[in-house]
């Protein structure tokens, strides 16, 4: 039962990140990068990080892909890719390329991760991320909220009418 | 129970449809789109190592990847709409400038 279920899922991860590849329309590849990052949401909930799934659809799904299609209707989309492109050759040697990752990778993965070790329930709720947020992982927690800030000032910068 | 290797199996092939498609596209906004795909490749491989250990050190570390892509995206994005201003195309061929 829960094999059959993550493979449904893999399978909509997959297939959904092909999408994305694939369609040239960039509003197609932005609602497949939604289903995508949804599928990786219910990956979570499989591993038992309930938080992360909820905030990787708030954050993810929701605020970063809004962003995305913000952007897109913007610059006028399907226009810079219709031409013939003059690089085809070369674009097209990056899919035997990329088949080769993954081959490497999964070979790798193959070699180094084994038979599973039956683990714990490792907690996953707010409770547990908090108190580790709070405690070991303060310092990076706060910096992060720099970065943050150090971001908005740099796209207000970048967004500045300029005089 | 579904074994951790499935999961980082499946991040890798995440992760490589990402790499063919920074290569192979020319808008920078799909490219983007695909720096995002391998950016969640990595957080599932995160969380499925974290349940391997046994502790919620992994999720910590996609919690804190997740905030720098919120900052990532943005001021990526800002660029590119920037570029798109002073150029009014938006092709990654045109842009090369910088290039020796």
């Amino acid at each position: 039962m829960t094999h059959a279920a993550f493979l449904v899922i893999a399978a909509l991860a997959v297939g959904s990140a092909l999408g994305l590849v694939v369609r040239r329309n960039a509003i197609h590849g932005a609602l497949f990068l939604v289903v995508n990052l949804g599928s990786v949401a219910a990956l979570y909930l499989t591993l038992g990080a309930e938080f992360l799934a909820a905030v990787q659809v708030i954050v993810y799904a929701g605020a970063i892909m809004v962003l995305f299609v913000f952007a897109i209707m913007v610059l006028i989309p399907g226009k810079e890719e219709t031409g013939l492109d003059p690089r085809r050759g070369w674009r097209l040697l990056a899919l035997p390329v990329g088949a080769l990752l993954a081959l490497q990778l999964l070979l790798v993965v193959r070699a180094g991760v084994g038979p599973v070790a039956p683990a714990a329930a490792v907690p996953g709720g707010v409770e547990a991320i908090a108190r580790l947020l709070f405690t070991r992982y303060l310092l990076p927690f706060e910096l992060t909220s720099v970065l943050l800030l150090a971001a908005m000032v740099g796209v207000l910068l970048l967004a500045r009418r300029r005089v | 129970m579904v074994a951790e290797s499935w999961y980082v199996a499946l991040s890798a092939v995440l992760f490589s449809i990402g790499v063919v498609g920074v290569v192979v596209r020319r808008n920078p906004l799909v490219m983007f789109m695909s720096i995002e795909l391998m950016l969640n490749a990595a957080n599932l491989a995160f969380v499925a190592f974290g349940r391997r250990a046994g502790n919620a050190d992994g999720q910590i570390a996609v919690f804190f990847v997740m905030a720098v892509a919120a900052a990532e995206v943005a001021v990526g994005l800002a660029i590119i709409v920037t570029v798109f201003r002073l150029r009014r195309r938006l092709s990654v061929d045109d842009l090369s400038l910088m290039r020796w």
